[in-house]
């Protein structure tokens, strides 16, 4: 079986956002880009999986969509592991745009697994990963904290409000994990970035795709009040503040 | 414009989002001038039912059967014919486990855009733009959705549930879906019983590396316990072994957004706050008074939380005895 995973390249999660002048774009000055946290997951339990030699699982790809600027992140993709990339050139577009050109991608393979991460953490949309899963017509389960193989047939585990659910699924499916899937992302080693150079990245023509919606613009949070400080010694004072100012006790 | 809101059940029981989704939905239709259909999926008794109307509902359908677990397709089958009976224009959906799952789906069924994570009430409906959480909370976004229809995915804690009483007219719904169909099987469930949801609670006991050991969570769940609140940590304590994993919350872990948060010695990653940040009221305690914690606090105390824990507690309980 093949497993594409679905990676999304974003400013890395401790950048401190600013916006362009008209607050349509960010400022990507000093921005670094890295892949997506939950996709990084998903990528790392691909790997796992195939290099545990009872699994069912041979090969892993990787595809993301964007310009040739995030390629630095698909190359850090095969760095980890993944046996080779596709990037469809598309820039721009909403979640229903991304997810139009990946399902082209999931048709011209032969894929058992298609893992996208729950959200990425840009625009937090938590909707390529389903809407793919309804293009192709096949079976979705989200909120996936582990995956495994029995006896050649899937296993998940997904989060429901209070427990779990193991759950069992037909291949083709779309696996939308979340954090638990792998412990930790997995770092390249300088082999796997030596290895990644010569590691082929395909480079698709985009499908037509429309968008749904349209982004507008970015507008900053109100800036709050600053921090009240209390005693050590004087928490009967926090109290009646939480009680009285506040109004939350 | 119509609006449908899906109303999601757990054991029979609607829960705190649920209300809030109805609220927001009756909010939206005052603004298009519609009515409000809340669609419920699975056994719900009436008493229930009816009672959305107090929330703004003016009816309910009432899909009693379906299959036992969550099958996306099906509800995807469920909830499209639910907006073609209806009529709807705009649907409404929770950002949580189940929202994520379904609305997508639903997005390219009904070619409608989706934009989850609302926070407010659309500013215009025609052309139909709303605010969304972007980055995590860090900023937000205006998007503008470009088709007939569309579904929103309200974030959890946002919006006021609005009480105005009457009762809504409950109809058993007949969507023609076959349960049989689900392509999920569910092989096992395993739930806690009567432990308060992390997502649900109103307060948050949180604990983070300055605990010092997993050892010392005794007087968070005792003041949790006093609170009625539900208990947390931040990563670095998950990742230790000295809490379980469903307890993070943060960028990676649980996004919470309840009344009043309580962090006990942690120092506030940028990571965490995206967790957190949402919430109504925070207060900090920490040893290191340059923590970035303080800058999204409401009320700090530079101190030892395991010292500041005790008098805490015991404030607490000397208040709520008055």
């Amino acid at each position: 079986m093949r497993i594409l995973v679905c990676i999304s390249n974003v400013p890395d999660t401790t950048t401190k956002i600013r916006f362009s002048n008209d607050n349509t774009s960010i400022d990507e000055n000093g921005v670094q880009w890295i892949i997506n946290p939950w996709d990084e997951l998903a990528l790392t339990r691909a790997m796992e999986i195939k290099e545990d030699a009872s699994n069912p699982v041979d090969h892993v790809t990787v595809a993301t969509v964007g310009g040739a600027g995030v390629e630095p992140t698909l190359r850090k993709a095969l760095a980890i592991g993944a046996d080779d990339a596709i990037r469809v050139d598309c820039v721009g577009g909403d979640a229903h745009q991304v997810a139009t050109q990946l399902a082209a991608v999931v048709k011209s393979g032969t894929y058992g697994a298609i893992l996208c991460g729950i959200e990425s953490s840009d625009y937090n949309g938590s909707a390529v990963g389903g809407m793919l899963a309804e293009m192709l017509g096949v079976p979705s389960v989200s909120a996936v904290s582990s995956l495994t193989f029995e006896n050649g047939e899937v296993v998940i585990t997904r989060d429901i409000d209070g427990g779990k659910e193991l759950v069992t699924v037909p291949a083709p499916f779309i696996g939308v994990v979340q954090k638990g899937i792998a412990k930790e992302p997995r770092i390249a080693a300088m082999r796997g970035i030596m290895m990644a150079r010569t590691k082929p990245l395909l480079v698709l023509a985009a499908v037509e795709a429309e968008s749904l919606t349209r982004f507008k613009e970015y507008v900053m949070p109100e800036s709050k009040a600053p921090c009240k400080m209390i005693d050590a010694d004087n928490v009967k004072e926090l109290v009646n503040l939480l009680q009285n100012e506040a109004k939350v006790l | 414009m119509s609006v449908l809101v899906y109303t999601e059940n757990w054991d029979g029981k609607f829960k705190k989002i649920s209300f809030e989704l109805v609220s927001y939905a009756a909010s939206v239709a005052k603004m298009t001038g519609g009515s409000v259909t809340a669609l419920s999926i699975g056994n719900v008794n009436q008493d229930e039912l009816s009672n959305l109307g107090a929330y703004g509902a003016t009816s309910v359908l009432n899909a009693s059967s379906a299959p036992a677990g969550l099958d996306n397709q099906v509800y995807t089958n469920i909830i499209a014919a639910a907006m073609e009976k209806t009529g709807a224009t705009v649907l409404v959906l929770a950002n949580n486990n189940t929202g994520k799952a379904i609305a997508p789906r639903l997005s390219v069924r009904l070619k409608a855009g989706l934009v989850s994570g609302v926070t407010a009430l659309p500013e215009s409906v025609s052309p139909l733009v709303v605010r969304k959480k972007v980055f995590n909370g860090k900023a937000f976004g205006k998007v503008e959705v470009t088709t007939g229809t569309a579904i929103l995915t309200l974030a959890q804690n946002s919006f006021e549930i609005r009480e105005a009483g009457g009762s809504a007219a409950v109809e058993s719904f007949d969507h023609g879906v076959d349960a049989g169909t689900a392509k999920t099987t569910i092989k096992d469930v395993q739930k806690q019983e009567g432990k308060l949801l992390l997502t649900d609670a109103d307060v948050v006991v949180s604990g983070g590396r300055g605990m010092k050991s997993g050892d010392n969570w005794v007087p968070i769940e005792e003041l949790a316990g006093v609170l009625g609140a539900a208990t947390a940590c931040s990563r670095p304590v998950s990742d230790e072994g000295w809490r379980p994993h469903e307890e993070h919350t943060g960028q990676t872990g649980k996004i919470i957004a309840p009344n009043l948060y309580f962090a006990f010695g942690i120092s506030g990653a940028i990571q965490h706050l995206a967790g957190v940040s949402s919430s109504k009221c925070i207060v900090a305690v920490n040893t290191d008074k340059d923590a970035p914690i303080f800058e999204a606090a409401d009320y700090g105390i530079v101190g030892d939380a395991l010292k500041v824990l005790p008098d805490l507690i015991t404030e607490i309980k000397a208040a709520k005895a008055q």
